[in-house]
């Protein structure tokens, strides 16, 4: 009988402009990434409130990846350093909360940067697994009816 | 007419919340006028025997204050539930968890640790337990201390917030004179607050200017007539819901947050960190990232009044034996 390994869910979020076009990109090029990352398509990193992210752990994902384009790329100008501003605000908080910086990660990745967008999935996904489940629903019902 | 049957009674709460009825002043005797206080620990001698005797919804309007932080918090919030038609989560410890709250960024054990064995206290180890007893070995009936802090609408049905800390005495007042009237909104509902937020009611104009740097309250005189975010003080106004005026930033104060999130927000956290993100003066992502990291405790601050309520409600626990339940 083998051990069942842990297959860790991250939620990806990936700004259309950028990243959105990385992923397709590695994607078209039949690059081989783990399967692990969900991606939802954003306009832009700016648009990601923090409780998507709140949100996404509470209800079962183990890790959160968001992708933008590079600072000064921005479609929007300045959306990514608003969320570049967020991130920092929101790993500390998680951090007293006692979920791992590694988990919640924010990331510059350009339309011709695919290969490093399979990079990024396969490192993020073993430091996840490396943390193992953060299972915040199971073991963290502190809101259950008494 | 019949004079209407109301309770009030403290959970884990400082007290604060009766003072905050009484306030109320001379209208406390227009209350007394309509209505009797049928349990009020703080103010009248009642016990809990007295409750326990009541027909059920017997009393018609119960107030509960503070959070839910052991087990005879849960036992007399079901108990006053039963006897009552309509109950208030008065203040925002019972609505939010409130200051108590805070304890759940640390597990149980560490905060009894820190209540009994550090250098201020007994130094033989001795803790408080549910099966402590006296010198004769009779029980001594304490309860036992939750492993989470709990908002009171977690163990039972809550029919209205009142949110505050305490909830302002004009509030206060115009909820007393509402329930008089028999004309309370549908339940469950938010009273004495409205959807907006405390930047609505704040007096200190806004001027669009961004900050290089935070500051806690303590470290600046803040300048009069002028937002006091613009001035990197680390005020909750944008994500708290008004209904207090804007009392705090009136006294140039920070707001912090004890009216929980406005709007239709469930995270006070999250709704900071977004407003946190859009105001440090620089398109340059290390600028930024260090102004941010300026900001001390952002958990315990931003969550100061809600942590319970918030969508992850506590830190994260190694042991989930410690999550004690009734």
């Amino acid at each position: 009988m083998t051990v069942p390994t842990f297959e860790p869910r991250i939620l990806g979020m990936l700004c259309t402009w950028c990243s959105y076009s990385g992923a397709d990109g590695a994607g078209q090029a039949r690059t081989a990434y783990p399967p692990n990352v969900e991606v939802v398509r954003v306009m832009c990193t700016g648009r990601v409130d923090p409780a998507f992210v709140i949100s996404a752990l509470a209800d079962g994902m183990d890790g959160v990846l968001i992708c933008g384009c590079h600072p000064g790329d921005c479609h929007y100008i300045n959306g990514n350093c608003k969320a570049a501003g967020r991130m920092t605000a929101l790993s500390a908080m998680l951090d007293q909360l006692g979920i791992e910086r590694e988990r919640v990660r924010l990331e510059w990745v350009s339309a011709s940067e695919s290969t490093r967008y399979a990079e990024l999935i396969e490192e993020m996904t073993e430091q996840v697994r490396e943390l193992g489940p953060l299972s915040w629903g199971t073991a963290h019902a502190s809101k259950e009816a008494m | 007419m019949t004079k209407l049957k109301l309770g009030m009674y403290c959970a884990a709460g400082c007290g604060g919340c009766d003072i905050s009825l009484i306030d109320v002043h001379e209208h406390l005797l227009d209350i007394v006028a309509a209505a009797d206080i049928a349990f009020w620990p703080a103010a009248t001698d009642f016990k809990y025997s007295d409750v326990e005797a009541m027909p059920d919804g017997e009393m018609d309007v119960c107030f509960i204050n503070g959070a839910i932080r052991n087990t005879e918090n849960i036992e007399i919030a079901k108990l006053l539930r039963a006897k009552s038609k309509v109950l208030v989560a008065y203040g925002a410890c019972s609505a939010f968890g409130g200051v108590p709250g805070l304890a759940n960024l640390y597990p149980v054990r560490e905060v009894i640790d820190r209540a009994f064995s550090t250098q201020s206290t007994d130094p033989d180890g001795q803790r408080p337990s549910a099966s402590a007893t006296h010198h004769d070995g009779s029980s001594a009936g304490l309860p036992a201390i939750t492993g989470t802090v709990h908002a009171l609408s977690d163990i039972v049905n809550v029919d209205y917030l009142l949110p505050g800390c305490a909830p302002s005495s004009d509030r206060v007042w115009e909820l007393c004179q509402v329930i008089v009237s028999g004309e309370l909104p549908p339940s469950p509902a938010i009273v004495g607050a409205t959807k907006k937020c405390v930047c609505d009611d704040c007096r200190l104009p806004k001027q669009g200017t961004r900050v290089s740097k935070f500051v806690r309250s303590h470290e600046i005189i803040a300048e009069d007539g002028r937002c006091l975010l613009e001035q990197g003080v680390v005020c909750m106004g944008p994500a708290t819901r008004s209904g207090c005026g804007g009392q705090c930033p009136d006294a140039l104060m920070p707001c912090r947050g004890c009216y929980g999130p406005a709007g239709d927000s469930l995270d006070v956290g999250a709704a900071m960190v977004s407003v946190l993100g859009t105001l440090v003066d620089s398109e340059d992502e290390d600028v930024i990232r260090q102004a941010i990291s300026q900001v001390v405790d952002p958990a315990g601050t931003f969550y100061c009044f809600t942590l319970p309520t918030s969508i992850l409600g506590r830190a994260r626990t190694t042991d989930p034996a410690e999550e004690v339940r009734s």
